[in-house]
This record gives structure tokens, C-alpha cells and sequence, in this order.
């Protein structure tokens, strides 16, 4: 097993490599940079801008070396000091911006797993084990329409939905009162009372794939002989399925984990950005339109690596779970 | 609960072979027609063909369906609400024809916002092949018939309503279908290229190759989609033009959706590739794309064909969100996420909320794909 860990996490780190050079291109890729956008925009307001200015700023940053070379001053900030760099547009070092807004969308990632998850697990074992039911088939609807709906329509129509019938505009997950006031109790509440609606718009996508997955991995178990064979032993209905076919059917469930989490960064970015939570989604689009590089280079980095360390949690989760999986990883190992 | 589900089993049994063994033909039939003929049975999937067809249709003929172009708008009319399409007019006898009321608009004093009330006195009359705003078809000839449009050329009519400038909604997503279906059927055409030649290379030839292609799927995985789109698109320069920049977007969405045909077609080649026919065909003396093309693909085409359609709704859910962000295709360029740029807005949706139309317009197309794909997966997979 620990030969498996280890082996899983020296694989992390070429991954992490090509990552942390994909972002870097990433925001290499627009023609100009950060300072030739500012000055534009000055000149175009009608100030003047020395160029020795612009100069002296180009080599302060060093946006005229070569990409490697500002590669590998950016990664190597990152790794021996933990410095991110600076954003220009907020004239602040990169890490002060970025680390509570990650923290809020990690929050927001991990409680939407958990809810989908525990809406899916029921949803999907009852609509395999009563196939062709009334409730499977209003769970199948309601399935697909949540699949067919981009998360950020939700969003709106929740939007239109409160500010109509409720009369108060959304959006923030601190409530005005409690935005300048430090962690107690009383704000804990409030972020959790204000959190539900996002988690549930963002879970939607998610829940409704899983339900399916499950729902289509228990179908398969449930015409195995095996079934067969425990039901004629005379175990109670109940346990023939939790016992045995729900089991096999959870193994797909959990590798889910490490694909859904992309999707979950994804639709959290969206969706803060129609309901303006204060998490990565609308300042990784403002850095990236106004070419803000290391800082939106940082969160793109940041957010990859999440979801690379996500997936290995599931794929170890996995291999704890499913016996088969464990002892054919140990084999290679 | 065991006694439904065997019957339910038999059942199925029973029917597949009287099936067969009453019509003679089946045993000849072409996989294709035994395909095409389990698909029908599906009601749900074929009921969503004749959808995805009329999207098609409206797609394709969108100059001809939409009352009018979606660049004519009246600033009279700003954040109109849909008007109803009225069938018979019984306020003085009976009248039959189609017809809409007008719109009686007033100022509030305070919020100078515009408010519409309908006038019942006034009646538009509404005919289909009218005369309207005049069009190019195509690019190929200009003419001004519409399917439904006011009979009289200067009234207006909105269906849906009209959006901050005026403009037609209803004309405005018949014009989005176009942009949207061909986006995400030019989206899936080159990760369908990108899938076949990579995923079959992967499966086929094995070994190192294998690995350093599934390496390269599992990075792209590996990063958040939406930031990823998100960066690509940001570097589509502003200055490109409408046509440019769809061919950027189309590029930048299929760079991610290759991945999954590509694992789909690998697997499928991992499999057969052990096979007797197989190792028959390369006794015989044929080269691999032989092989692969006359032995392999056929015996899966269907699968390919499942998963493309499959993935032809998340190109388009992606066109929306990007282009919803303002950071896919650029307003003169009308599709369903330019659309609901304009519900970004939280007072266009409170007083218009209409704005959201092409929201349903996507949920909707996004449906249908889903249940026809899944369909074609169901009857394409012989061990059902």
C-alpha cells in the first residue's frame, strides 16, 4: 500500500511541472502585456506616459526576458519563498489577494461533494432498485433537466426568483453587517445560512451525473448471479443490496471524485460570478481581462493543483475501498 | 421485488427473438438498419429527433423563420414584453386569424423606466410568408419573405419580447441557434478528428506511446476546465473578427473535448485488437489502416457516434459560458450565450425577465441531444 502512495505521489510531480508551465502560457498568450494595456489606456484618457516610464517599469517586472527565463523566476519565487509575484493592478503581492478566496471556493468544493453526494446516494440506489417506478422516472427528469441546465442559468433564475418573490437582492456570502467583523460564532451562522444556495446551484451538474452513474452501476450488480444466490440464502431485501451490489456499484461513485472536482471549480467559478461571491471566480476573469498575469497565472496554477491533489485523494480513497483495486495497485507496486 | 425483475427480463427476451424470427430480413439486415431500427422503438429518443431536426431546420433556414433581422430595433419598444399570439378575434363576432395586440407605453415620472401596458383596441395582424425587414439568404440572394411576421411591414411584433435596444428576442434566438448548434457540431467535428487519430494510435500501437498520449489526456483532465477556457480565450486578441475569433473558440473547445472520444476509441482498440478477426485481417497481409479502418472502426462506429452526440451539448454548454463571460464569441455575433449576456445584469432580469429566454432555448436543445444520444447508445449496443 505504501509503495501505491508513493508511487502515486512521484507521478504528482511531472504532472505538476507541465501544469505550472501550461498556466505560465497560458498567460503568456495574449499579444502585449500588463503595462502596454495600462499605458494604452492612460494615453487614451489623454496622459502623457514617458517612455522611459514604461522602460523602466518593462525591466522592474522583467516582461522583456525571454519565457523561460520569466518562467523560471515565477516558479522559483513559488517554490523556495512562496511568493507569487505581484498584481499589477492592485499594486499587492499576489498571495495577500488570493489565499482567502481560495479558501471560500475549497469550502465551497468540498461542501458541495458532500451534498451531492449525500443526494445522490439515496436518489440513485432507490431509482436502480424500483427500475421503471413513478419516483425513478420523476428522479430521471428532474436528473436530466439538472445536466441540460448551465449552472449559471440556476444562478439567474434564483436571482430573478428572490429579487421577485423575496424582495432582496442576493449575492455576497457575508452578510453586510457581519463583512468588517472578525470570525465569531454569529458569522459562522451567517456564512452557512448564506452558503446553502450556492452549494446547491453549483451541486446540481454534479448530483445528476452521479445519480446516473450510480443508478446505471447498480442496474448491472443487480442482475448478477450473485444477487440471485444471496437473495436464496434468505437475507433480508434490504441487505442483499446494501451488503453486496451497492458496494460494487460505490467503487465508480468515489473515482468520480477525481473528475468531478474540475467540474466543481468550473461551475463555482460561473456561478460566483452571476451571484458575486467573494471566491476565485470573478477575480480570475478581472485578471484575466486586464492581463493581470501573475495573478491570474497564480490562481489558474493553484486551481490545477487542487484538482491534481483531489484526484489522487480519491484514487488512494479507491484503493482503501475496493479490495480488488488495492491488491491489483500493491501487485504493480 | 425478484419476480417483477425477471419478468421483466423474459419479457425483453421473448420480444428480441419473436422479433427475429418472424421477419426474415432481420437476419441480412445491415448493422446500421438494426441500429436504426431499435432506436425507433425508443420513444423518448425519437420524439427528440424530430426536435433536434426542427433545431436543425430553424438553425438552417434562421433568416427565413425569424420575423425580422436581429440588428432592427426600435427605441420605442425598449424591454417590451412578449406579446400573445391570439387565434380568433371574438370582441365582435367571430373573426378567425392570427393576430397581436399593441403596446400602449408610458413614462414613470420617477424612475424614467418605460412601461408597457397592452392596447386592446390596437390589433396587428399576423400572416406567415409576409413582407418584412429585407434579408440576405444565405449570402446568396436578398429577399424579404418571412415565415410569421405582421402583415403590415411597419407594425412590429414581439413574441418574446424585445431586449434593452428593442430588438426581437424571438428573431434574436432563432439567429443564436444557428451560431450555437453549428459551433458545438464544428466543436465536436475537430475533437472527433483529434479523438480518432490519438486514440487510436494510443490503443493500436500500445507500449510507450500509449502511455505518453494517456499521460497527456490525464494533464488536460487534470485542469479546471472553465479556467482553462477561461485563460485561452482571454488571449483571442479583441481585434479579430467575427469569423476569426468562432474558429478560436471552436479550436479552444475541442482542445479539452478530445479527451473523452479519445479514452472511448482507446479502449474500444485495447479490446478488439486481441481479437481473432483481427489477427485473421493481419494474417492476410493487411496494413494497419486496413486493418484499422476496414476491420476495426466499423465495429464501433455506432459507439462513436453515441459519444459524439453525447458530447455535442457540453460544446454548446461551454460556448454559453464562455461566451456568456464575454469572453467567447463577441455581441455582432448573435448566439445563445451572447444572449444572456444581457441577464448578467440583476436589473434587466427583475424588470425584463425575459432576458432569459435563450437560457431555455439552450436547456432545451441541451435535453434533447442528451436523450437522442443516449438513445443511439442504447440501440447501438447489441448485448442489451
Amino acid at each position: 500500500m505504501w509503495a501505491f502512495v508513493t508511487r502515486r505521489l512521484l507521478y504528482m510531480i511531472p504532472t505538476l511541472f507541465v501544469i505550472s508551465l501550461v498556466s505560465f502560457a497560458i498567460i503568456q498568450l495574449p499579444p502585449g502585456n500588463f503595462i502596454n494595456t495600462f499605458v494604452a489606456e492612460l494615453r487614451a484618457q489623454g496622459q502623457g506616459v514617458d517612455n522611459a516610464q514604461v522602460r523602466a517599469l518593462e525591466e522592474r517586472y522583467g516582461l522583456d526576458d525571454p519565457f523561460l527565463v520569466q518562467y523560471g523566476k515565477w516558479i522559483s519565487g513559488i517554490l523556495l519563498h512562496g511568493d507569487f509575484g505581484q498584481s499589477f493592478q492592485y499594486q499587492r503581492p499576489v498571495s495577500d489577494l488570493i489565499w482567502d478566496r481560495i479558501g471560500l471556493t475549497l469550502v465551497l468544493a468540498v461542501c458541495t461533494t458532500l451534498l451531492s453526494w449525500a443526494i445522490a446516494f439515496p436518489i440513485g440506489v432507490y431509482s436502480a432498485v424500483r427500475q421503471h417506478s413513478v419516483g425513478d422516472y420523476v428522479f430521471t427528469f428532474i436528473g436530466f433537466i439538472g445536466l441540460a441546465t448551465p449552472n449559471f442559468m440556476l444562478a439567474l433564475i434564483f436571482v430573478w426568483i428572490s429579487f421577485r418573490y423575496m424582495g432582496e437582492s442576493v449575492g455576497g456570502i457575508v452578510s453586510p453587517e457581519y463583512a468588517d467583523a472578525a470570525w465569531n460564532l454569529g458569522k459562522v451562522l451567517d456564512v452557512v445560512s448564506n452558503l446553502w444556495i450556492p452549494v446547491l446551484i453549483i451541486g446540481t451538474a454534479g448530483t445528476a451525473t452521479l445519480i446516473r452513474v450510480l443508478r446505471a452501476n447498480l442496474l448491472d450488480e443487480l442482475r448478477k448471479p450473485y444477487v440471485t444466490t444471496a437473495r436464496a440464502k434468505g437475507l433480508p431485501e434490504w441487505r442483499v443490496i446494501l451488503k453486496y451490489p451497492v458496494r460494487m456499484a460505490l467503487s465508480p461513485f468515489i473515482s468520480t471524485i477525481g473528475w468531478i472536482l474540475p467540474t466543481l471549480i468550473g461551475g463555482e467559478v460561473m456561478v460566483s460570478i452571476v451571484v458575486s461571491l467573494e471566491t476565485t471566480g470573478p477575480l480570475l476573469l478581472d485578471a484575466l481581462s486586464s492581463q493581470d498575469m501573475y495573478l491570474a497565472g497564480s490562481f489558474i496554477l493553484i486551481l490545477a493543483t487542487l484538482t491534481v491533489i483531489g484526484t489522487l485523494l480519491s484514487d488512494l480513497l479507491l484503493a482503501l475501498w475496493d479490495p480488488r483495486i488495492r491488491h491489483a495497485q500493491t501487485a504493480k507496486g | 421485488m425478484r419476480i417483477p425483475l425477471l419478468t421483466a427480463g423474459s419479457r425483453r427476451a421473448r420480444s428480441r427473438s419473436t422479433e427475429d424470427d418472424t421477419d426474415g430480413r432481420t437476419a441480412v439486415a445491415p448493422q446500421w438498419k438494426l441500429v436504426l431500427r431499435r432506436f425507433r422503438k425508443h420513444r423518448l429518443a425519437m420524439a427528440s429527433a424530430v426536435i433536434v431536426v426542427m433545431f436543425a431546420l430553424v438553425g438552417v433556414f434562421a433568416e427565413f423563420v425569424a420575423p425580422t433581422t436581429p440588428s432592427d430595433y426600435s427605441a420605442d419598444h425598449t424591454h417590451a414584453p412578449p406579446q400573445r399570439l391570439h387565434f380568433v378575434d371574438t370582441t365582435d363576432g367571430v373573426d378567425l386569424g392570427l393576430y397581436v395586440h399593441g403596446y400602449e407605453s408610458t413614462r414613470d415620472e420617477e424612475t424614467l423606466a418605460r412601461e408597457f401596458t397592452v392596447d386592446e383596441d390596437h390589433k396587428i395582424p399576423v400572416g406567415f410568408f409576409v413582407r418584412g425587414e429585407p434579408y440576405e439568404m444565405w449570402g446568396l440572394f436578398g429577399t424579404d419573405r418571412h415565415l410569421i411576421g405582421p402583415e403590415d411591414p411597419d407594425e412590429r411584433m414581439y413574441l418574446l419580447g424585445a431586449d434593452r435596444n428593442g430588438r426581437d428576442m424571438l428573431s434574436r434566438i432563432v439567429y443564436g441557434t444557428r451560431v450555437s448548434l453549428s459551433i458545438g457540431l464544428a466543436g465536436v467535428a475537430l475533437s472527433f478528428v483529434f479523438g480518432i487519430v490519438l486514440g487510436g494510435i494510443s490503443g493500436y500501437v500500445g507500449g510507450r506511446t500509449d502511455t505518453l498520449i494517456q499521460r497527456a489526456i490525464e494533464l488536460l483532465m487534470s485542469i479546471p476546465t472553465i479556467p482553462l477556457w477561461m485563460g485561452l480565450s482571454a488571449a483571442v486578441p479583441r481585434e479579430w473578427g467575427p469569423l476569426q475569433t468562432y474558429f478560436a473558440i471552436t479550436v479552444i473547445l475541442s482542445l479539452v473535448g478530445w479527451t473523452d472520444l479519445a479514452r472511448v476509441v482507446r479502449g474500444r482498440f485495447l479490446s478488439l485488437r486481441e481479437e481473432d478477426f483481427v489477427l485473421a485481417a493481419r494474417l492476410d497481409g493487411c496494413g494497419p489502416a486496413r486493418v484499422i479502418g476496414r476491420h476495426m472502426l466499423p465495429s464501433f462506429t455506432s459507439h462513436i457516434i453515441a459519444s459524439l452526440t453525447l458530447s455535442i451539448p457540453l460544446m454548446i454548454l461551454a460556448e454559453t459560458a464562455l461566451s456568456f463571460l464575454g469572453l467567447g464569441l463577441q455581441p455582432p455575433v448573435v448566439s445563445w450565450g451572447v444572449l444572456l449576456q444581457e441577464a448578467q445584469n440583476i436589473h434587466s432580469i427583475a424588470n425584463s425577465p425575459w432576458v432569459l429566454l435563450p437560457g431555455v432555448a439552450v436547456t432545451v436543445a441541451v435535453l434533447v441531444l442528451n436523450f437522442v444520444g443516449d438513445g443511439i447508445r442504447d440501440s447501438a449496443d447489441p448485448y442489451r
